[in-house]
C-alpha cells in the first residue's frame, strides 16, 4: 500500500530481514506449544521429540486418574459460576460506567484494573489470610470469588467496547417510544452487546480455567483446581500425562479463541448494519 | 425529546445516581471482599501486629539477603522487558503493515500463547530445556556441545521462559499503536523527500512511542511479581520475591514479614502505574482477540 518495492534495493533488504526477524519471533511464541503436542502422543514414559511411535496412553491415564478428574471437574464447576457472575457483574458495571452518573467514577476504574496491575502473588497471599479467617479456603464459593474478580476487568473491558460501538441514539429513541429501562435494555440494548457480553463471558472462563497462582494459596489438600494438579504434578516429576494435559487444555484455549473471533466477526457485522 | 423521560432514564443515555450505584453495587461487594478486604487485612499485619511498627519494612529493605532477592527481581525484570521489547518490535511492524491471512497467522502466533495456560507454557519450556530435553538434543546433534548443557533451573532459562510468557504484552500494544498512525503520515514524509528510514525514525517510531511504554511497562510490572514461571523453572539461587513473599506464608508462616514485602511490592507497583498512568490500557488486550 505505501511505497512502491523496489527488488535489490537496501530498503529491500532491510524489509527482508525484518520479515525474517518476524518469522523467528512467531517460531519462538509458538514453539514450546507446538512441541508438546507431539511428544504428548509418545508411547515412552520418557518424553521425546520426536516421538517413537503413536499412543494414547497418556490420556487414558488422565481419565483413569481420579485425581485428575475429580481436579478437572472442580475446575469447570468454580469456572462456570466465575464466568456467569463475572459476565452479569462485569456487564452491570459497564453499564453504569458508560450510561449512569456513578460518583466516584475514577475511583472504580481504578478498583476495576486492580487485579490486573496488583502483581497475583500479592493478591494470592491476601486472600489466603481473610478466606482463612471465612472459611472459603477449598471451597467452591470461595474459588468462585476469588475467579470472579480476576476475570472482571476483562469482561468489564470487553463489554465497554462493545457499548462504545453502537449508537446510543437507538436506546434514546426507545426510551422516547415510552419503553421501560428493562425493556429498552432487553430488547435495544443486550441484542447489540450481546457478542460481546459472549466474547466476555469466553475470556472469563478460560482466565478461571488457567488460574494458578489465587488457587495454589486458597486450594486445600481435597478441593484443588487443574492448574493447582498440575503445578503440584510438575513440581515432582514432568510425567507425560501432564503433557497430554497440557495439549488439552491448549486445544480448549483455540476453541475459545475461534469462538471470540466468530463472535467479534458478528459484532462487527452487526454494528456496522446499525450504523445509519 | 417528545416524550417525557422515564423517571430512571434520562435521555436514554444517562441512568440516575440510584440506577448507577445498584448496578455498580454486586461489584463494589465483590471487590471489597475479594481484593480491598485481603489486601487491607495483610498491610495491617505488616503494620499493627503484635503493635504499631516499622520493624517489619525496615527488615525487608536492609537485610542483605532480602535486598539481594528484591534487586535480583528487578534485575531479571528489566532484563526480561528489555528482551521482550527486542523481540516485540520486528513482529509489531511486520503485523502493522501485513493484512489479510499473513496477518491472521501473525496475530494467531501472539494470542494463543497469550491465552495458553502459564502453567502449560512453563512446563513446555521445562520439558525443551531439562538435561535431555529438545534444546540439549539439537545441540548435541549439531555437534555445539559435547555433553547436555545445565539449562534448567538456571537464570538464563527463568529469563527465557519469562520472556516467552509475557512477549504478548509487549506486541499488543506496539501493534495498536503502529496501526494506529495513518498511512497518510508516511506518505507526506516521503511526498516532501524523507527516505523510508527517515520517515520512520521522525515520524512512525515517534508515535508508536505510547505503545512502547505501555508495554513495557505492563510486562515490567507483571515480571516483577511472577510467580509460577519464576518458582518451577529457577533454581533456589534465582530466588525472585513472589517466592520469597509465598516461601514466608507456607513455610515460615511469617504473615507479618510477608505483609512487608507485599506492601513494598505495592508501593511500587502503584507508583509505576500512577507515573504511567494512561499506559496502563486493558483495552489493548481484549480489543485485539
Amino acid at each position: 500500500m505505501s511505497a512502491p518495492r523496489r527488488t535489490g534495493s537496501p530498503r529491500h533488504a532491510g524489509r527482508a530481514m525484518l520479515g525474517a526477524a518476524a518469522y523467528a519471533v512467531t517460531i519462538f511464541l509458538l514453539l514450546p506449544t507446538l512441541v508438546i503436542a507431539p511428544m504428548s502422543v509418545g508411547p515412552e514414559r520418557y518424553l521425546r521429540f520426536p516421538p517413537n511411535g503413536f499412543s494414547l496412553r497418556w490420556y487414558a491415564e488422565y481419565f483413569a486418574d481420579p485425581d485428575w478428574v475429580n481436579a478437572t471437574l472442580f475446575s469447570l464447576e468454580a469456572g462456570v459460576i466465575a464466568t456467569l457472575a463475572a459476565t452479569v457483574i462485569g456487564t452491570m458495571l459497564a453499564l453504569a460506567l458508560v450510561r449512569g452518573r456513578l460518583p466516584g467514577k475514577g475511583l472504580i476504574e481504578l478498583l476495576v484494573i486492580g487485579p490486573v496491575i496488583v502483581p497475583h502473588i500479592a493478591l494470592a497471599v491476601a486472600m489466603f489470610l481473610v478466606f482463612e479467617q471465612l472459611r472459603l479456603t477449598g471451597t467452591l464459593l470461595g474459588f468462585a470469588m476469588a475467579h470472579t474478580i480476576l476475570a472482571l476487568p476483562f469482561v468489564v473491558f470487553t463489554v465497554l467496547a462493545a457499548l462504545y460501538r453502537f449508537d446510543a441514539d437507538l436506546e434514546r429513541a426507545a426510551v422516547s417510544c415510552g419503553a421501560s429501562p428493562l425493556r429498552t435494555f432487553r430488547h435495544v440494548t443486550l441484542p447489540l452487546i450481546a457478542p460481546g457480553v459472549v466474547s466476555a463471558a469466553l475470556f472469563a472462563f478460560i482466565i478461571s480455567f488457567d488460574e494458578a497462582v489465587v488457587s495454589f494459596f486458597i486450594s486445600n489438600l481435597d478441593r484443588k483446581t487443574l492448574p493447582r494438579k498440575m503445578f503440584e504434578d510438575i513440581d515432582y516429576n514432568i510425567s507425560p500425562t501432564l503433557a497430554a494435559v497440557a495439549t488439552m487444555l491448549t486445544l480448549l484455549t483455540v476453541a475459545a479463541l475461534v469462538g471470540s473471533h466468530f463472535v467479534k466477526s458478528r459484532l462487527d457485522r452487526r454494528t456496522r448494519s446499525a450504523e445509519p | 425529546m417528545s416524550a417525557r423521560p422515564h423517571r430512571w432514564l434520562l435521555g436514554g443515555r444517562h441512568y440516575s445516581r440510584v440506577a448507577s450505584l445498584a448496578l455498580a453495587a454486586p461489584f463494589l461487594v465483590l471487590a471489597f471482599v475479594t481484593f480491598l478486604l485481603p489486601l487491607g487485612s495483610l498491610l495491617h499485619e505488616s503494620l499493627f501486629l503484635p503493635t504499631p511498627t516499622l520493624a517489619h519494612y525496615e527488615r525487608a529493605l536492609t537485610a542483605p539477603v532480602y535486598l539481594r532477592v528484591m534487586l535480583r527481581t528487578l534485575r531479571i525484570a528489566a532484563i526480561v522487558t528489555v528482551l521482550a521489547l527486542l523481540l516485540a518490535w520486528p513482529l509489531a511492524v511486520v503485523m502493522a503493515r501485513s493484512t489479510g491471512l499473513k496477518l491472521a497467522i501473525l496475530v494467531a502466533s501472539v494470542l494463543l500463547p497469550l491465552w495458553t495456560s502459564v502453567l502449560v507454557r512453563t512446563y513446555a519450556w521445562m520439558v525443551l530445556l531439562q538435561k535431555n530435553g529438545v534444546i540439549n538434543q539439537m545441540l548435541m546433534a549439531s555437534g555445539l556441545v559435547d555433553e547436555p548443557l545445565k539449562l534448567l533451573y538456571t537464570e538464563t532459562a527463568v529469563v527465557i521462559a519469562m520472556s516467552h510468557v509475557l512477549l504478548p504484552f509487549m506486541v499488543l500494544p506496539i501493534y495498536s499503536a503502529l496501526r494506529g498512525i495513518p498511512d497518510d503520515y508516511s506518505r507526506a514524509a516521503q511526498m516532501l523527500g524523507a527516505s523510508e528510514w527517515a520517515t520512520f525514525r521522525e515520524v512512525i517510531f515517534p508515535l508508536s512511542l505510547p505503545g512502547v511504554t505501555s508495554g513495557c511497562l505492563m510486562v515490567f510490572l507483571l515480571a516483577l511479581g511472577f510467580f509460577v514461571t519464576p518458582a518451577l523453572i529457577g533454581g533456589p539461587q534465582q530466588m525472585m520475591i513472589a517466592t520469597l513473599v509465598s516461601q514466608q506464608v507456607r513455610e515460615m508462616l511469617d504473615w507479618s514479614f510477608a505483609g512487608a514485602l507485599v506492601g513494598v511490592m505495592l508501593a511500587f507497583v502503584l507508583l509505576l502505574a500512577l507515573i504511567f498512568k494512561r499506559a496502563v490500557r486493558l483495552d489493548r488486550f481484549v480489543g485485539s482477540a
